[in-house]
């Protein structure tokens, strides 16, 4: 069970206290009522789903109950890094970055493991 | 007789560490015995001589006891207090005995000595691996019918007890500095150094004392003493200090991300008579900073034909039984080992006057030292030589010994065997952890390498053989520092992995690898020759290391054998991942306190006992306990249906609608926050009234809905659904944290702060009018949709004029302490004046006949307002709202959609069913066209007839038009009505 920093408790807490809420910095646009067809599809319907490093947000919901934004390593399940909601995307220390990289490397994957019996 | 004679024949005089006097009876298969306190059920079943004490799982083979630990795979039996407390594949080697014990053998009929299922043995040829891969393939229909519950019954292990468990089980969490996972000297020792820092410990071993391998190696001294007896004042120690927590009996289980343990702790299961205050296990969740893996290393049977006769077991096994349960195994024994550390097993039973038949080394050079002390020892020792068979029906009588390479073949009479194949280290917490392993070619093993986790293994998990190193190593990695010293009598060399001689590839011998799922060395050259090249396919194919022991003992020999059939070097085959839980945990451990009436806790609102009382049956909402109907006496459920629904109308009723979702909005911005969640418009709604509010997703969907009053400009009170609560809050927050941060909006659930009593028909004012206070609630002060603060009996009140069954209503909200008082009041008025409590049954029904949906049963995530009737509560004039844009989407205003309707059958008194699906022409052959789905369909009293809503392909469009719904058995023709039924003028709502 994953440990998760809150930005707003300042606390690292257990991933029960937790929920996911999807990817990050996607903005509702401005004058919703104007954007085509695409653009709607593609502020509501598509995402990402990146494998690595990726930005979602979670909500402390079990806590303090506040939306924030997290940096994750999807290969090896680790928060890179977590802010407040508002914020710019923020840029992942290279050194963490590398760190999680390392890790991948030494995480067992699917692909990794019953990934190459195939 | 003396104690130790009746506590079996084969008890050593001196040896081992329980007290003679101190017994215990508990009987196996049906005849009783006496064991010592302190006895497994494997060391007390061996001081009576008893070997045999199971069947194999797939051959039925006689199998004995293997190991003397948790890595036991055969020794599996069924051990039982009582009726209800009987627990199936128990490890022989790790229960305990105690006093009243029925202990039974698994996996037989009619007997041990006589298994039918022995037959498969002889008939082996035909099951070798992946057989019921290639044979039960056709027909298809005979998988189920046939091959599957015959294979079941074959191939079962244990059978599981269908009582309920009577036991309890208790869970804790915890956090520490540092959690050390075994307690052999590594762990000791490093308990000791952390615990010097002042850091909060906890030290962890499986068995019921500290000690690990000092249990069977008595040759070791530690600190001038012998190991085991300062292993014990160690823990003495340990346990009084304030800042650790030593556990017995208690496994680590797994080891999760971020230091997150799971620790199950055995309670009472070595009890005679538990107290009932004691939760038979406990789970343990801890959170630690750092882990110390001590879990040693397990030793390896080496692989020859018939190496699984009771009889046979592993070396440190023997010693475990004799140093430690003062018990020999045989009184003639021999040994066949790659490791020196099997003649140790031998020196310790000559020591003790057992007879040894020869030690059979498969090497030529063993270690010097013990050579030379089995020569002192007078004990005959073949090096260069191995075991190629062994003889006996129900115990091992015999042992072939043959030159390596060469035809020298004897027979050597032996009643028991000892084997080594050398050890494996236990590495598999480092390997959950999810640190990478390294093989450690010299030494033949697989090592940890790179960590993960804030973790450091040591001594033999970590293949630190030397002593000296162990203790240093383990000091280091406690933190803080501590002063030990230790001697070992002997260095130990050699070990093997794979087959050995005469179980080589052309041989066709049953060498067993893996003894609890009857993989042998045949099995996984085959799987090899048909194919699998990855360990991960070999070990699927033949079930090698998937049975309950994980292949703690099969793993590495597996994995040599595949790497030698392919050819290639053993870290290119791999190794399969070692996965959570180490052991088996019990249901129990895991369930803890969350079982029955706390397995998913009921809601229930603050008039749930008056209601019980008044006779109501309840239905499930999602957690709430809601009340379904009030049947009177003699009534079915239809009969006070109609009734409830006869009374609401012609009198009243009074309904509890606690459950529904609440959200008080506040602010200086909570009518623009509404503004953009809704499809309402609320800046024109004005204090003191409510209005439905519909919300949808930003995709368009109905998502929600509910009754919303205006308190006040700043203060709106909402309802949602009962299901909908916790999920509408949900996104309210999260529109209001990271949408439209700007607005000034609290949003607070009041879900359970308000008991809601609802109180409808035409005497509804008449039933709460004397007990309202401090507001006129005429038709003219308070029509339809208002809302006001008043007080009811006194009690601060919300009062809202609203209806969900078409007839005048109010909805009493009072705070949820008061419920029951205010609930009885008005009940005892309604009763008074002839009208009736009812239920969610009649709520339904009376809704339907005025066409009011139930969102998530009239929608399904696929509902626009539109589709559903609903499009005069969606704001024409508002620039933007949640779903505004997902509303236009071309798909949403396209004609033909399904659309929300009446239907009305043909005959009156045919009664739909829910789900059912709608055609238009019955006589279509299939697949017929489908219009869409009944979504709501009751036996309306008050129609006199039938009444269904259904979501129909341009539904609108179709009024008056006739369908059909084809059913198993028949096909009811429909008519396509509006939604409104009954009191279609709608006058009554106003009364």
């Amino acid at each position: 069970m994953l440990l998760i920093h809150c930005p707003y408790c300042e606390d690292d807490r257990s991933e029960l206290e937790f929920r996911w809420a999807g990817e990050a910095h996607i903005a509702r646009p401005e004058a919703i009522s104007e954007i085509s067809d695409e653009e709607f599809a593609e502020y509501f319907f598509l995402r990402n789903n990146e494998k690595g490093l990726t930005y979602e947000r979670w909500r402390h919901i079990h806590g303090c109950g506040r939306f924030f934004n997290a940096a994750r390593d999807t290969v090896s399940d680790r928060f890179l890094m977590t802010y407040k909601a508002g914020l710019p995307k923020q840029p992942v220390p290279v050194a963490d970055k590398m760190a999680a990289t390392a890790e991948e490397k030494t995480v067992e994957t699917w692909e990794a493991t019953e990934g190459d019996a195939r | 007789m003396s104690a130790s004679e009746n506590s079996g024949g084969f008890r050593i005089k001196g040896a081992g560490r329980h007290t003679p006097a101190r017994t215990a009876r508990f009987t196996f298969d049906g005849k009783s015995y006496t064991a010592l306190e302190g006895d497994t059920v494997a060391s007390a079943l061996l001081a009576h001589g008893v070997h045999l004490v199971g069947r194999s799982f797939k051959y039925h083979r006689p199998r004995g006891i293997l190991t003397s630990g948790p890595e036991e795979p055969n020794a599996l039996l069924d051990v039982s207090r009582d009726a209800a407390r009987r627990q199936p594949n128990v490890r022989a080697t790790v229960q305990e005995v105690f006093d009243g014990a029925k202990i039974a053998s698994q996996n037989r009929w009619p007997s041990l000595t006589f298994d039918v299922g022995g037959f498969n043995d002889v008939l082996s040829p035909f099951f070798a691996a992946g057989f019921y891969y290639k044979t039960f393939m056709w027909p298809r229909e005979a998988w189920h019918r046939l091959y599957e519950p015959i294979i079941r019954r074959a191939a079962g292990l244990g059978e599981a007890p269908k009582e309920v468990d009577p036991d309890h089980y208790a869970s804790r969490f915890a956090h520490c500095d540092v959690l050390i996972a075994g307690a052999g000297v590594a762990g000791l020792t490093a308990a000791l150094s952390a615990a010097s820092t002042g850091a909060n410990v906890f030290l962890v071993d499986e068995q019921p004392e500290v000690g690990g391998a000092l249990h069977y190696d008595a040759a070791t001294t530690i600190d001038g003493q012998n190991g085991y007896d300062w292993a014990q004042s160690a823990a003495a120690r340990l346990k009084a200090m304030p800042n650790v927590t030593l556990l017995t009996r208690t496994t680590v289980f797994g080891y999760y991300n971020h230091g997150f343990i799971g620790l199950a702790e055995r309670v009472t299961d070595h009890m005679a008579r538990p107290g009932r205050d004691l939760p038979r296990e406990r789970l343990w969740q801890v959170r630690t900073k750092k882990v110390v893996i001590a879990t040693g290393s397990i030793e390896r049977h080496m692989v020859f034909a018939n190496n699984d006769r009771p009889g046979i077991m592993l070396a440190s096994a023997a010693r475990s039984f004799l140093n430690h349960h003062g018990v020999a195994v045989g009184r003639n024994v021999g040994v066949y080992t790659a490791h020196d550390s099997a003649y140790e097993a031998a020196f310790d039973l000559k020591r003790a006057g057992v007879s040894i038949a020869a030690i059979v080394d498969c090497r030529a050079d063993p270690g010097a030292a013990v050579l030379e002390e089995a020569r002192a020892l007078g004990i005959d020792v073949l090096t260069g030589h191995s075991v190629t068979d062994t003889a006996g029906r129900l115990r091992i009588k015999s042992m072939t010994v043959v030159r390596n390479g060469g035809s020298d073949t004897r027979k050597i009479k032996v009643d028991a065997l000892l084997m080594s194949a050398g050890w494996t280290p236990s590495v598999h917490l480092f390997s959950q952890s999810r640190g990478k392993l390294r093989f450690d070619d010299s030494n033949q093993r697989f090592l940890p390498d790179i960590y993960a986790q804030n973790c450091v293994s040591v001594g033999g998990c970590n293949g630190t053989d030397d002593i000296a190193e162990l203790i240093e190593e383990a000091s280091a990695a406690g933190g803080g520092s501590v002063s030990v010293t230790a001697a070992n009598r002997f260095e130990w060399t050699g070990g093997m992995i794979g087959a050995a001689e005469g179980a080589g590839p052309d041989t066709a011998v049953k060498a067993f690898v893996d003894f609890q799922h009857d993989v042998t060395a045949k099995d996984i050259r085959l799987a090899v020759r048909e194919g699998m090249h990855s360990i991960e396919h070999i070990k699927r194919f033949t079930t090698n290391g998937m049975a309950s022991d994980q292949g703690k003992l099969s793993n590495m020999h597996g994995l040599a054998i595949a790497a030698e059939m392919l050819g290639r070097p053993i870290p290119q085959v791999g190794l399969t991942t070692f996965r959570a839980p180490y052991t088996p945990v019990t249901y129990g451990t895991l369930v803890a306190h969350s079982r029955d009436d706390l397995f998913d806790p009921a809601r229930k609102t603050p008039m749930h006992a008056l209601q019980a009382a008044a006779g109501a049956e309840f239905e499930d909402v999602g957690n709430w306990k809601r009340a379904w109907y009030f049947p009177k006496r003699g009534e079915d459920m239809h009969a006070a249906v109609n009734r409830e629904c006869r009374t609401v109308r012609e009198i009243g009723g009074v309904f509890d609608a606690s459950t529904l979702g609440k959200i008080e909005v506040v602010g200086p911005d909570a009518a623009q926050f509404l503004n953009l969640l809704y499809t309402n418009a609320w800046d024109t709604l004005k204090p003191g009234k409510s209005r439905y509010g519909i919300m949808t997703r930003e995709d368009g969907f109905i998502y929600d809905d509910g009754v919303v009053g205006r308190l006040a400009e700043d203060r709106f009170h909402v309802t949602t659904t009962t299901g909908g609560a916790p999920r509408v809050l949900h996104h309210m927050e999260d529109y209001l944290q990271t949408e439209f941060p700007h607005l000034k909006v609290w949003l607070t659930s009041t879900t359970e702060q308000w008991a809601v009593i609802a109180v409808q028909g035409p005497k509804a004012r008449e039933i709460i009018a004397p007990l309202v206070e401090g507001l006129d609630i005429s038709n003219e002060a308070f029509p339809h949709m208002s809302v006001s603060e008043c007080s009811v009996m006194g009690v601060p009140a919300r009062l809202f004029r609203m209806s969900f069954t078409g007839e005048l209503g109010f909805e009493v909200n009072v705070p949820a302490d008061y419920g029951p008082a205010v609930w009885t009041a008005i009940r005892d008025r309604a009763e008074a004046l002839g009208a009736c409590l009812y239920g969610t049954e009649t709520m339904h029904v009376l809704r339907a006949e005025k066409g009011y949906i139930i969102v998530g049963q009239d929608t399904d995530g696929t509902v626009t307002p539109e589709d559903a009737g609903l499009s005069w509560a969606v704001s024409k004039k508002k620039t933007d709202f949640v779903g505004i844009r997902g509303l236009q989407r071309p798909d949403l205003v396209r004609g033909g959609r399904k659309q929300l309707v009446g239907l009305k059958t043909k005959d009156p008194r045919d009664v739909l069913e829910e789900g059912a699906q709608i055609v238009a022409d019955p006589n279509q052959p299939k697949p017929m066209t489908m219009l869409g789905h009944v979504t709501s369909s009751y036996w309306s009293e008050n129609c006199g007839r039938s009444i269904a809503m259904a979501l129909v392909a341009g539904g609108k469009a179709r009024m008056g038009e006739t369908l059909y719904v084809p059913m198993a058995d028949r096909t009811i023709a429909v008519e396509v009505s509006d939604m409104v039924f009954f009191d279609k003028e709608g006058g009554r709502i106003n009364g």
